[in-house]
Parts: C-alpha cells; sequence; structure tokens
C-alpha cells in the first residue's frame, strides 16, 4: 500500500486485489458514455456534478471498484475535476477503491446485531472463507480472500436491527443469521460458479 | 378492513393500529400499482389535487403532524417556510437515507409498499408547488432502489407522476438518487451536499432549515418517508379526523421497531401514546428473554440517552399531583419520554437485558460514532476516536477511574460544538451512559476485575465482563 502521506500516489494506483479476475477491467465505452449521460440528464441543467455518485455507482457495479484510472472519465463525465471525485470517492464508505471479490460479504456489527452475535459471525466467515480478522484494519476495511471469490467487510447498521445478525452478500440481505444458516447461504454461493 | 390476512407469524398483535404497515407482509400484496389501486391507492392524491396547495399545507397543519425522522419537527409547519415572494424553482427530497441504528421502519415500506410512499411525495410536492423531486436511498437498499425505479415507471404510466398529472396541468419529476453508506447523510443539509455531488458534510446553520436556502440554492423540503406516507394518511382522514386521534401533541400512528433483548422483536405500529414502554416490551414483545431481567432501554434510536430500567421518574397524575414511576410507565408518544431526559427520536427502542456489559454497549456506540463522524468539525473528529480509546480501554480492565470522569468530559465537550446535530447524537449515549451505570464503568477500572475473579468483589465486577447464554 502507498503511504497515506503520498496523495497523488493514493490517487494513480490501485491497491491489487485477487477478486480483479471476476471482475472486467476499466474500459471507456461509447456505451458507458450514454449511460453517464443518461444520469447526467436526470438532473436539472447545469448540474452534472450531481450524477456524481451514481455514475460513480454504475462504474463500481460493472468493474468492482473506483480504480485510478475511472476516475479523470468520471469526471469529465460530471465536468469536474480529477480531485474532486477523488474527494467523493474517498469520503464513503461504500465506494470501494479495491476490488471485493467475486461475492462480497458484510456484517452488521452495530449494536442490536452485536448483541445477537454479530462479531461473533464475522469471526465465523472469515474462518469459513479464509481471511484472518486482523486483516480488516480501519485504513482497509475490506478484506479479500486469496482465491479472489469472497470479500469480507463490517458494516454499521443495515436497518434492520429486530432481526440480527444481519449479513449481506452481494445485493441480497440475510438475517437473523447463525453459523449453521451462514454454511448453507456460503455453500448455496459457491454451487453458482 | 378485516379481510386482511398476514403471513403467518406476521400477524398484528391486536393492540396495534397498521396504517403506514398495512399492507407490510400481507398475503398477496405485492410492490405493484395493482395492489395498491385495488386497496384504494391514490385516492389521496385526487382529493388533494382537487383542492388548493395553500389548503393542502392546512390540512396538514391542523393535522398536527409531526416528522418521523427524529426531530418531531411540524411538517405542516415546515412547508411553510418556504419564503414568500420565492421565484426560485422549489425541491422536495424524502429522506430514505434511514441508518440511525435500532430504527427500520422505512425499509419496509419502500421494499414491500413503495406506491405509498410515491402518493405521498406527490402530494407532499403539489402542496409546496415543487416540480422536482429526489428520493435519496441509502446505498444498502440495493433491492429496494430497483423496486422503487420500477414503481416510478408504473406511476408515471398510470399519470400519478410525470406531466400533467391526473389531468391537473401539475407537472411533477421523481428521481432516485442512491448514497453510498453514510450516515451524515441522514442529516439534511449533509444529504443536500451529497445530491449537489459534493462530500456531504452538513451545511453551517442559519438558516436552520432548508426552505429557505436548500439544494442548488433553491427552497427545498427534506422529509421522512415515514412522514410523507403520513401525509397520505392526513389527506384520507381529513386534518381534524388525524388530530384528534393519539397523544394530542402528536397524533397519528407511530412505527416502532423494537430490537434486542426481547422474546419477540419486530415493528409494531401503535397509535401515538396509546401504549407505554411497559406495555410494549411486557404485551406485545413478549417480555424479556428466559429468565433475565430488563436493565436498560434506548427509546429512540442510539442517539437517544439510555435509560435505567430500575429510575424513579416523576410524573404528574391528571389532577396534577406528583407520582413516582419507571419508564415502564411512560406513554409512547413524541413528547413525554423527553420530559424524563431522553427522547423518542425515530422509534427505534433498542432493550437490554441484565446479561448485558453496559460498557461493552457503550464501545459499540462510540464505535458507531467515530466510524461515521464525517469529520469536518475538529471536537467531533477528534473526540469521537478518543471517546472509542477510552472506552476500548475501559472494557479491556486497563482504565483508572479518572478515565470514566474523562470520557463524559470529552463528550461534554463535543456536545452544543458542532455544525450538526451529530454531536448531540455521539455525546448523548456517553453522557447517559457513564452518568446511569457509573459503578459498572467504574468496577472495570480496578485491575483486579479484569483478570480471573478469585473474590466475591471481582466476582461481582466480572458479571459485567461475561454473558452467560
Amino acid at each position: 500500500m502507498t503511504e497515506p502521506t503520498d496523495a497523488i500516489n493514493v490517487l494513480a494506483e490501485d491497491i491489487p486485489s485477487p477478486g480483479e479476475k471476476f471482475y472486467p477491467s476499466f474500459k471507456p465505452t461509447p456505451e458507458l458514455e450514454a449511460e453517464a449521460r443518461e444520469y447526467v440528464a436526470m438532473y436539472p441543467e447545469g448540474r452534472e456534478l450531481s450524477a456524481v455518485l451514481p455514475i460513480i455507482h454504475m462504474v463500481q457495479e460493472k468493474f468492482g471498484f473506483i480504480c485510478a484510472r475511472s476516475i479523470p472519465w468520471i469526471a469529465e463525465m460530471c465536468k469536474s475535476t480529477p480531485i474532486h471525485v477523488a474527494g467523493v470517492v474517498s469520503f464513503y464508505p461504500g465506494i470501494r477503491r479495491k476490488c471485493p471479490g467475486k461475492w462480497h460479504i458484510r456484517v452488521c456489527h452495530t449494536i442490536a446485531c452485536a448483541m445477537s452475535g454479530g462479531e461473533d459471525l464475522l469471526k465465523f466467515i472469515c474462518g469459513k472463507i479464509g481471511v484472518k480478522p486482523e486483516e480488516m484494519t480501519e485504513a482497509e476495511p475490506m478484506a479479500v480472500s486469496a482465491d479472489g471469490l469472497w470479500s469480507i467487510e463490517a458494516v454499521e447498521c443495515l436497518a434492520h436491527c429486530g432481526f440480527g445478525p444481519n449479513v449481506m452478500v452481494n445485493d441480497t440481505l440475510y438475517s437473523r443469521v447463525t453459523p449453521e444458516k451462514m454454511d448453507e447461504i456460503l455453500e448455496e454461493y459457491r454451487r453458482r460458479d | 378492513m378485516s379481510e386482511i390476512t398476514y403471513k403467518p407469524g406476521h400477524e398484528p398483535h391486536p393492540r396495534e393500529t397498521r396504517r403506514i404497515f398495512r399492507n407490510i407482509d400481507r398475503v398477496g400484496y405485492t410492490p405493484s400499482i395493482k395492489s395498491f389501486l385495488a386497496d384504494g391507492g391514490y385516492e389521496a392524491l385526487k382529493k388533494a389535487l382537487a383542492m388548493e396547495p395553500a389548503a393542502v399545507i392546512d390540512e396538514v397543519k391542523k393535522s398536527g403532524l409531526r416528522g418521523r425522522g427524529g426531530a418531531g419537527f411540524p411538517t405542516g409547519v415546515k412547508w411553510t417556510f418556504i419564503p414568500r415572494g420565492n421565484t426560485k424553482p422549489v425541491y422536495l427530497v424524502c429522506n430514505c437515507d434511514e441508518s440511525e441504528p435500532g430504527t427500520f421502519k422505512d425499509r419496509f415500506i419502500v421494499h414491500q409498499d413503495p406506491h405509498q410512499l410515491i402518493e405521498g411525495m406527490v402530494i407532499a410536492c403539489y402542496a409546496v408547488q415543487a416540480h422536482y423531486a429526489i428520493i435519496y436511498m441509502r446505498e444498502e437498499f440495493p433491492e429496494a432502489a430497483k423496486i422503487m425505479k420500477k414503481a416510478l415507471k408504473e406511476a408515471e404510466k398510470n399519470g400519478f407522476v410525470g406531466k400533467n398529472i391526473q389531468g391537473t396541468g401539475y407537472d411533477l419529476k421523481i428521481i432516485l438518487h442512491r448514497g453510498a453508506g453514510a450516515y451524515i447523510c441522514g442529516e439534511e443539509t449533509g444529504l443536500i451536499n451529497s445530491i449537489e455531488g459534493v462530500r456531504p458534510y452538513p451545511r453551517i446553520k442559519p438558516p436552520f432549515f432548508p426552505a429557505a436556502i436548500g439544494l442548488y440554492g433553491c427552497p427545498t423540503i427534506v422529509n421522512n418517508v415515514e412522514s410523507l406516507c403520513q401525509v397520505r394518511q392526513v389527506l384520507l382522514r381529513g386534518g381534524e379526523a388525524y388530530a384528534a386521534e393519539g397523544a394530542q401533541r402528536s397524533p397519528g400512528t407511530r412505527i416502532i421497531g423494537v430490537s434486542g433483548d426481547v422474546k419477540k422483536p419486530g415493528y409494531y405500529e401503535i397509535i401515538s401514546g396509546s401504549i407505554t414502554y411497559g406495555e410494549l416490551l411486557y404485551e406485545l414483545c413478549g417480555g424479556p428473554k428466559e429468565g433475565r431481567k430488563f436493565k436498560a432501554i434506548i427509546p429512540g434510536g442510539a442517539s437517544a440517552k439510555v435509560m435505567r430500567c430500575d429510575e424513579v421518574l416523576t410524573g404528574r397524575n391528571p389532577d396534577g399531583s406528583v407520582r413516582k414511576m419507571s419508564i415502564f410507565d411512560v406513554p409512547m408518544d413524541l413528547d413525554s419520554i423527553a420530559a424524563h431526559g431522553s427522547m423518542s427520536g425515530s422509534g427505534g427502542v433498542i432493550v437490554m437485558d441484565d446479561s448485558r456489559s453496559m460498557p461493552e454497549m457503550l464501545r459499540n456506540l462510540n464505535r458507531f460514532f467515530a466510524w461515521e463522524s464525517c469529520g469536518q468539525c475538529t471536537p467531533c473528529r477528534e473526540g469521537n476516536p478518543w471517546m472509542l480509546k477510552l472506552s476500548t480501554r475501559i472494557c479491556e480492565g486497563k482504565a483508572s477511574p479518572e478515565d470514566v470522569d474523562l470520557l463524559k468530559s470529552v463528550a461534554d465537550n463535543i456536545c452544543g460544538r458542532t455544525v450538526c446535530a451529530f454531536g448531540e447524537a455521539c455525546s448523548w449515549p456517553v453522557q447517559a451512559f457513564t452518568t446511569k451505570f457509573r459503578e459498572e464503568f467504574l468496577a472495570l477500572t480496578k485491575p483486579i476485575n479484569a483478570l480471573k475473579p478469585h473474590n466475591p468483589e471481582s466476582a461481582e465486577a466480572r458479571k459485567y465482563l461475561t454473558r452467560e447464554d
């Protein structure tokens, strides 16, 4: 990882991740541009900058993460500067600068989920997918398994507190997850390959 | 109405009144417009469109409806803050960034009954004459984003959104804007900055309401999902009839989300003030888990001050005489709990029983707030990680007794010294936990207690560290 003091390098270099083989690498195409323009058109005239989050989401969905090469392109689409886009990207925890695994697991560990065993579940899943819990740090909250199939992240409140512990795998939410249930969920995703 | 059947295991308790959650977990109900129209959907909108916009605002003002996002500000009054003689466009933003720990009501509305929200939004937009509205949805609801986009298309096809709504000549465009996992975007000015495409730092007040200066410098109304759904109920029932039901100062129904140590956690929609916390927890939620006793309640989302269950509160009888009571006797409306130093907020009740270590609970909340602080104001940016360090040190048995006071003093120095209400949100839990459960914090500061218990005193303190299931 680059030294955090070197802001320019943070922008220019990507953190390598084993998950990259499951996502296409970023390439600006006319289709992609057309889609970005659709997002820009959603907002009032002259407010292209508002489309920065939708475009970032689009890039992240298609390519897994916001790579350094995509930032100037996003800036161009919403008539902004790369440094501004980088500022937005670095703010949000939901926007990744590192490629996740094919299946991205988010485990809630805020109060209600923690009370129903979210913390233990997090450790349990880490063991199952071959990731050390220490790999999840404040600077890099997401850990990717060596085979690139899985990534895991402890997140704050998923707004389903009554039915914890809650886990999200990609876009799907699972509630009242016990280790046994988690085993089945992981198995189900493994079978999808 | 009695023919509604709910999915097994999801039947409402007899003391509930399902209005906003009427169609949640209902058998055969889908998020499609067909289901909604068959259930009398968009009738309130037709009623509103036949009225003058100012009359709609009056109706909502008359209803006494108060916002359900946490602050409880009267919705109709908020709408009148748009400057007189305003020539700029007016925007309406629906705050669906539900991220207060303990709150989980909006999730069900946007996943299972999206048209209810759209109808409420169109009514609100018509009242304030907005022609452009945004649903700001948190990133963690990807399924809901798909459902909502589909619902908006359906509504447009049926002439409830878009150009010339229902032939009245009123135009409205609604778009969906997704956040990216930041708690601070629930703060209305942070949310507006997020839509504008800049870092979502909350804006300096005054102006206190974005209704004066908001999105793109124009008047902007920001309302919570449940508030907008309640607007629909106001139109259906009429303002006066709505005001007549429930607590005098906070009428209507409320959705309460209960999480933590109760037998039946979940969501309950009740008439505001019709039941007490005790009735909620013992009757609706089935009481504490086997062999346990309730110890503490956070009555309104993680940032509300915690209440001890054995705390003696003073209340007033109807004749004005003073009586002793506990948290279980406090009615569930927006104001009653505020008289006892906490708040009812967004209706997220987190319950802790006697197996819980309070310093551990506080450490969890400190971590949440340290992670979510946006970093704009120094007291909050620096204070939150400091409080997390202190509470972690206490939980690990490495702290001195002075650290407990230091922890509270850090909180006292954040509170009121930040641009937005996050400063209060992060310091209230610390102030309440360290004051009300001081003995638990102090017990952990005696080094011996963090080791294996070998005398009665340390065994006593040790019980706060361990949890027997």
